[in-house]
């Protein structure tokens, strides 16, 4: 299998979930990444070019939200991925569901600062993504969510 | 030089004016970054808030940051690849709403590059120690790792 073939679709919101993302970057390296956040200044700054803009929104924003949910379907249609994984937060979360109606492998990785809950979008995540990881080992449970590491 | 920095949400005077106290020792500069606070330095550069590509920048030059237990500025630390001094805030002096920060530390100290002060007195051993640790990295750290090889057998669809 040649691994450069895998086309991976990585997804954060900007600030720490970002930091999370690079983070994980020596390994996405390896495959056909494309990157999606709310911030591309910051992922230019972090020496990634042509990463996909998704609008923030959260969980009290319904109209951003529905706005944030087509452009992820838009950047999902756009690079058909075969994988999808984030690191957090909503527009992350909207990507994932985008993926899971097209067919992609989906991934929520809930953010290390999330130390005594999974976050609520990792919470729906463990019913919609085919995997959803805590960086925390206490927080596992079973399968849902599970302990792989953390990025610290 | 050294950088300083406790978030812009909350003042943590009990870091800044115990950094204040060490900066003429340290033989180089410290800026602090002192958000809300209360207390004026007079030994190390003070500013209220840093933008973050000055911050980013900062970072870039600095051989070690003391901060409070925030979980924004230990990633930048690890992507930047800076030693990172953690002193917690604490919810019995007013510097938080709760001990997360506490928590925080007692879980992620040990790991690769992340010092901890439990409080003032145990700043000037740690930024010793803090400076003169060479040859670690982040990403190498037995956490980091199995995260790596975990998620490459994701997106393979190897077994985990």
């Amino acid at each position: 299998m040649v691994k450069d073939s895998i086309r991976v679709l990585a997804v954060a919101s900007g600030g720490g979930h970002w930091e999370q993302l690079m983070l994980l970057r020596p390994t996405l390296a390896q495959y056909d990444v494309r990157f999606a956040t709310t911030e591309p200044a910051v992922a230019v700054q972090h020496g990634v070019a042509g990463a996909e803009s998704l609008p923030d929104c959260n969980q009290n924003m319904p109209l951003r939200s529905a706005l944030c949910a087509l452009v992820a379907l838009w950047v999902v249609l756009k690079h058909r991925p075969k994988v999808i994984l984030s690191t957090g937060a909503a527009p992350g979360f909207f990507c994932i569901l985008a993926g899971r109606l097209l067919g992609a492998r989906t991934l929520w990785i809930d953010s290390v600062a999330n130390g005594e809950e999974l976050s609520m979008c990792g919470k729906l995540s463990r019913r919609f993504a085919h995997q959803c990881w805590t960086q925390w080992e206490h927080l596992a449970q079973g399968d849902r969510p599970r302990y792989f590491g953390a990025v610290l | 030089m050294i950088i300083v920095t406790v978030g812009m949400q909350l003042g943590f005077d009990r870091l800044i004016a115990a950094m204040d106290t060490l900066a003429p020792e340290l033989g180089m500069p410290v800026i602090a970054q002192t958000g809300k606070g209360a207390y004026q330095p007079r030994n190390m550069e003070a500013r209220v808030k840093i933008a973050p590509s000055e911050f980013e920048a900062l970072v870039g030059e600095a051989r070690l940051i003391v901060s409070h237990a925030g979980i924004g500025t230990v990633l930048t630390a690890a992507r930047c690849q800076k030693p990172i001094l953690l002193m917690p805030r604490r919810a019995d002096l007013g510097e938080h709403r709760n001990d997360h920060q506490l928590a925080t530390v007692g879980k992620l100290a040990g790991r690769p590059g992340i010092l901890v002060a439990a409080d003032e007195s145990e700043l000037a051993p740690r930024i010793a120690e803090g400076l003169a640790l060479t040859g670690w990295s982040a990403v190498q750290s037995a956490t980091a790792r199995q995260l790596h090889a975990a998620l490459a057998a994701f997106i393979e669809n190897r077994p985990l």
